[in-house]
């Protein structure tokens, strides 16, 4: 590859960008072309990663379409970036859920150039954090990122936006700092050991650190990703970003934003320090278990609609951190495709309370109900996401929690018989909510004026519930080229315990050479 | 041997699911285009096109053969595999002639009863797509895709009880049968997945019956008892059973057409079905057979005493069906599977019977369920009467009918069976005096004496439209006649338990009592079923006592109780809902703001504090700058002297 051709994966981290700079060409009086332009910028890359879809070789564990290039040779900082079975599709819910996002953001009529300019700003970002593999580039993207969101839930949220951008950045700032330092000292520790300055992910896999160093390493990476997850305890920036978040921003924070904790874990966190993960993990499992459960209690009581969701997001991370945490395969691939389901249900769910929000301006429980008779398109595309995210088996939600029940059974059964009473637990509060919304009489005057979905709106749910199903039916696809990536992933965590094998359990290297 | 014609059914398995899937699929985006009428006939005639296609499959089925349909593998992760697979073998072809048979009967009913509904499209929508869950409950090939079809019947249940939906009631009741269902699955899903790891040791990551059956022998008896109770968790919510029952009763909410179809003879058979099909299993677990036979015992005793007292039409009708689903754990606990699914099969014919003619009631009475207000119908809705009849004669197992066969050979299998006991056998026998009892006081009440409806209500009774009587003709032969398929030796070779047989094997031929005793006990049951009629004719079917009976109801302190169905209700709102609630109450209001958030805003807060306080260092004095610095050097000289 020619220095100076730009590579295909390059051309997506470009693309939306490229449409923000275009963006400030357009009068700001034109809204509708401004619209017009960030949709189709957003599209293009939309297509763009369909196309590298298309190219990706689903046998291959490697990174494909890797790129890179010198960025600061002094420090040894370079620009490479790659996708492989676990970041495709992260990629893909990125390109995915963006147009739709921009799609709803109809109502937003402030500063709508602004508003567009961070939204593809936040999509670069997110984009570069799945793709970058120079651990300086992703710290360069994580923090990139946290530039739009801010804006975009202080300057287009509600009546406490100040607060809640304030706390989401300052709790994510905090992580990150430490994280620095931690890829900082990996890279003069690469040196140390191989005489050349790198931030080489790849590279650094291959520097088996020993364990006293791993442990703090991997708290530093650790603490990062379980605020953006976010890890009970660290969740309470979540429910007030959410809630003050205009509905684009937190469809985007809770499908995509929060999967970056969790691919932090399996890109970084987990492969790079195997031996401290493996310590670490009674502990991370343990406060995974109790974000399923306690997520899900508390998101019973709630009375605004997005804060409900929003501590639903807790608890189905909490099942993504389980998977992660025991090291084998149906773990591993039932988690990203949790991952995968929460980001589509979850984004759906915010885009319909979004939605009721434009026409009722509230989105507390106790202002509706009885809203199928009056709405019934929205009630029966609500009523299907809420059983997506309730986990029936024949949509999305049951693979990834399926697998990372069998995953975890595994290793934790104790644990994960806990985390297993979630299907009780997300049954009483989601279907609570939809009948308070949904059944009933119409008791709210305010309510009999509404009116259905429009052609708009079908528009941006329709493609989100065709995949809600068609996750749940044909899950092959997608962990069929998961597969080779998640193997490897094992390895790596695997391959150190081998070497430096004072830790870690007899159980998880048999499962792995299984799986091999 | 595979014929050419037997590979052509195989091929054919994926539609009985299928079509009813497309039809409700289509109903759902052309339904309104095209009308409700039309739309209620594509639904019927989808059901009507699956129960030819199952009559077909089951015909051309070889006696000891399975038919097969795998159409892709549904999930795959590392050595676990799930496949979408479907199966026909005896147990799922009785299963498929009830589901789809029975289920068509009812789609056609319903033509009749919702015609006036404004939703009547969404609720064909919802019933082709319980059917389609159901096919896959029974003709999934692996207990993951039974699975599919267990959470898929429980989804439609939960939007057909709330059917009418404007009505918090209905909605809550919804709810509930889900929630409730919940609580079961849980221990289901902990079932599956204690089955799937154990089987993993032994290098076996699939769930289909095949190999479970042979492989399941490989696993510890505690491990297999483990497994049997969790599954037997789901089923006892599925199946109503105790503890779980109390959301069949608030399910009777819904329309009556599905309080038939899903409430009476196929979803709440599931949880039977499921045992039967894993009997293998149940067989190696003594003390969970043991737990089904008295949990199915004391279900159908404490539900038929509750019967004997409720006032509503469908509620007497819905502890009655707790209480046969009691009967069938009752046989499933003894060992004696294929009785178990023979009583599912009759009882699907005379409790949809029964739901059906009570629908009809309901119908005629413009909606009224009180049998308070009913009586003397007999005159306006005979063919409802002479249906009704028959149905309740086939519960109380009258001599003859359907009930008298399936329930005479639990009892008999009850008694005899080495897992038997006198006790379970007693329980089953005073119970059948029960059911005979609440059957007949509920059709003297609705039936004869005065008509006690209201003026304006009477004016309009009449009989249903043949939509309607139709289906509960039919029901009706079937209620005499479907148990004589499984009739005793005595009276002919029936066939049903050589149908049987290459699912279940032969079960303890050996331990048969006599034939002599065989025929002493069924008099004995016999006896106390006329008793139970009798009782009921003389507390309410004599035109004297019955207007004052009918009037007052609800009696004494121990009428009461059973009218209120022991409490129960109350006992788990207040053992169970309230402390959750009021945990979840303390933990999102209190503990989360106030604890976790509380901290986070300390740190932020004492940040703030000690910034305050290092604002004051930056005093722009250069002399203080001076000395930190001078501090700090020092300081970290210090740190380096110290290392070496």
């Amino acid at each position: 590859m020619s220095a100076i051709a730009i590579g295909d994966l390059s051309l997506l981290l470009v693309l939306p960008v490229l449409g923000g700079a275009a963006l400030l060409f357009i009068p700001r009086r034109r809204t509708a072309m401004l619209f017009g332009g960030a949709m189709v910028f957003s599209a293009v890359a939309f297509l763009w990663s369909i196309k590298l879809l298309i190219q990706f070789d689903g046998r291959l564990a490697e990174m494909q379409f890797v790129e890179r290039a010198a960025w600061v040779p002094a420090y040894g900082i370079e620009y490479i970036v790659g996708v492989d079975g676990i970041s495709l599709f992260l990629v893909l819910l990125t390109t995915f859920l963006t147009p739709l996002s921009i799609l709803a953001s109809w109502s937003v009529k402030e500063k709508v150039k602004e508003y567009l300019f961070f939204m593809l700003l936040l999509e670069t970002g997110m984009l570069g954090a799945f793709v970058a593999l120079d651990l300086f580039l992703f710290y360069v993207f994580w923090e990139v990122m946290l530039v739009p969101m801010y804006f975009l839930i202080g300057v287009w949220g509600g009546p406490r936006r100040i607060y809640a951008a304030l706390k989401f950045v300052v709790f994510t700032m905090t992580g990150s700092l430490l994280m620095l330092v931690a890829i900082i000292y990996l890279a003069v520790r690469q040196a140390e050991t191989s005489q050349v300055l790198s931030f080489d992910l790849l590279r650094i896999y291959d520097l088996h650190l020993p364990f006293h160093e791993q442990i703090w390493l991997f708290l530093a990476f650790a603490l990062s990703f379980a605020i953006k997850v976010p890890v009970f305890p660290l969740h309470t920036w979540l429910p007030d970003a959410h809630v003050e978040a205009p509905t684009a921003g937190s469809v985007i924070l809770a499908a995509i934003l929060l999967k970056l904790g969790t691919y932090g874990f399996l890109r970084f966190a987990l492969p790079l320090f195997p031996d401290a993960a493996r310590v670490a993990a009674p502990f991370f499992i343990g406060l995974a278990v109790i974000g399923v459960i306690y997520g899900a209690v508390v998101a019973m009581m709630q009375a605004d609609i997005k804060r409900l969701v929003a501590y639903s997001s807790v608890s189905h991370l909490g099942f993504v951190m389980l998977g992660l945490f025991v090291f084998n395969v149906q773990g591993l691939q039932g988690g990203i495709y949790q991952m995968l389901s929460h980001g589509l249900s979850t984004g759906a769910l915010f885009l319909l309370v979004g939605m009721i929000y434009d026409r009722r301006h509230t989105r507390l429980i106790q202002d509706f109900g009885g809203l199928w008779r009056q709405i019934p398109i929205f009630s029966a595309l609500l009523l299907v996401v809420t059983f997506s995210s309730i986990g029936l088996p024949g949509l999305n939600g049951f693979v990834g929690e399926f697998l990372i029940l069998v995953g975890a059974f595994k290793v934790v059964p104790g644990w994960t018989a806990l985390a297993a009473s979630g299907v009780v637990l997300g049954a009483v509060y989601m279907l609570w909510m939809f009948r308070r919304v949904a059944f009933g009489p119409l008791t709210h005057p305010e309510n009999e004026k509404l009116r259905d979905l429009d052609p708009r709106e079908i528009l941006i749910l329709a493609p989100i519930v065709v995949l809600i199903v068609v996750m749940g039916v044909y899950p092959r696809p997608f962990l069929d080229r998961m597969k080779p990536a998640v193997d490897l992933t094992l390895t790596r965590m695997g391959a150190t315990q081998v070497t430096a094998s004072a830790v870690g359990s007899g159980a998880n290297r048999e499962l792995n050479a299984d799986e091999r | 041997m595979v014929t050419p014609m037997q590979t052509f059914a195989a091929d054919l398995l994926r539609w009985i699911p299928l079509i009813p899937l497309l039809a409700s699929i289509l109903n759902i985006f052309f339904g309104d285009r095209w009308g409700r009428k039309n739309a209620g006939l594509l639904a019927c005639a989808a059901v009507g096109v699956s129960f030819a296609l199952s009559l077909y499959v089951v015909a051309l089925l070889p006696a000891e053969g399975v038919f097969r349909d795998t159409v892709y593998t549904w999930i795959e992760s590392g050595s676990f595999q799930a496949q979408f697979s479907l199966q026909v073998d005896a147990l799922t072809a009785v299963m498929l002639v009830v589901v789809t048979g029975i289920g068509f009967l009812i789609h056609i009913y319903s033509l009749g009863y919702m015609t006036h509904d404004q939703g009547i499209i969404r609720f064909f929508v919802y019933l082709n797509l319980f059917v389609f869950f159901m096919l896959l409950l029974v003709m999934g090939d692996n207990l993951l895709l039974l699975f599919v079809g267990w959470e898929g019947v429980g989804l439609c249940s939960y939007l057909l009880i709330g059917f009418w939906y404007h009505d918090s009631q209905n909605a809550i009741a919804g709810n509930k049968a889900f929630i409730v269902n919940r609580i079961g699955d849980f221990g289901f899903v902990l079932g599956i997945l204690v089955l799937v790891i154990e089987l993993g040791r032994l290098g076996i990551w699939t769930l289909d019956f095949v190999t479970l059956q042979s492989h399941i022998h490989h696993l510890s008896p505690e491990k297999i008892t483990l497994i049997s109770l969790l599954l037997f968790a789901g089923a006892t919510g599925k199946s109503a059973q105790i503890p779980l029952f109390v959301w069949l009763p608030d399910a009777m909410a819904g329309p009556t057409p599905v309080s038939a179809l899903i409430h009476a003879a196929t979803m709440v058979t599931a949880g039977v079905y499921m045992t039967a099909r894993l009997h293998f299993l149940f067989a190696l677990a003594p003390f969970t057979l043991s737990l089904i036979a008295w949990i199915g015992a004391a279900t159908a005793f404490f539900a038929a005493t509750v019967a004997l007292a409720q006032t509503d039409i469908k509620r007497v009708l819905a502890y009655s069906t707790v209480s046969q689903l009691g009967y069938m754990f009752l046989a499933v606990g003894v060992g004696a599977f294929s009785a178990a699914i023979f009583h599912l099969f009759t009882h699907a014919f005379f409790k949809a019977c029964l739901f059906l003619g009570s629908g009809s009631v309901i119908h005629a009475l413009g909606g009224e369920q009180d049998m308070r207000k009913m009586g003397g119908l007999k005159t306006y809705l005979p063919k409802t009467y002479w249906t009704y009849l028959i149905a309740a004669l086939a519960i109380a197992g009258a001599p003859g009918t359907a009930g008298f066969f399936s329930k005479d050979l639990i009892l008999w299998q009850a008694f005899s069976s080495p897992r038997g006991s006198e006790v379970l056998w007693f329980i089953g026998w005073i119970t059948a005096g029960m059911t005979a009892l609440y059957m007949f006081r509920q059709f003297f009440i609705v039936f004869h004496g005065q008509c006690r409806a209201e003026a304006h209500v009477k004016a309009h009774i009449h009989e249903s439209p043949g939509v309607m009587t139709v289906p509960l003709m039919i029901l009706a032969f079937g209620s005499i006649f479907a148990g004589w398929l499984g009739a005793p030796d005595y009276f002919w070779h029936a066939p049903w338990e050589d149908w049987l047989r290459p699912v279940f094997g032969s079960v303890h031929e050996a331990d048969h009592g006599s034939v002599t005793t065989e025929i002493r006990l069924m008099l004995r049951t016999l006896a106390i079923t006329a008793v139970g009629i009798l009782v009921a004719y003389w507390a309410y079917g004599r035109a004297a006592t019955l207007a004052q009976r009918a009037a007052s109801l609800a009696g004494g302190a121990p009428y009461r109780l059973l009218l209120n169905k022991y409490y129960v209700d109350e006992l788990y709102d207040r053992l169970v809902v309230r402390p959750f609630t009021g945990v979840s109450g303390w933990l999102a209001q209190i503990f989360d703001p106030a604890v976790i958030d509380g901290a986070v805003n300390g740190v932020a807060a004492s940040v703030r504090g000690l910034s305050g306080k290092w604002r004051a260092m930056q005093s722009g004095d250069v002399q203080h700058y001076l000395i930190a610095f001078v501090a700090g050097a020092l300081a970290l000289l210090a740190y380096y002297l110290g290392q070496r």
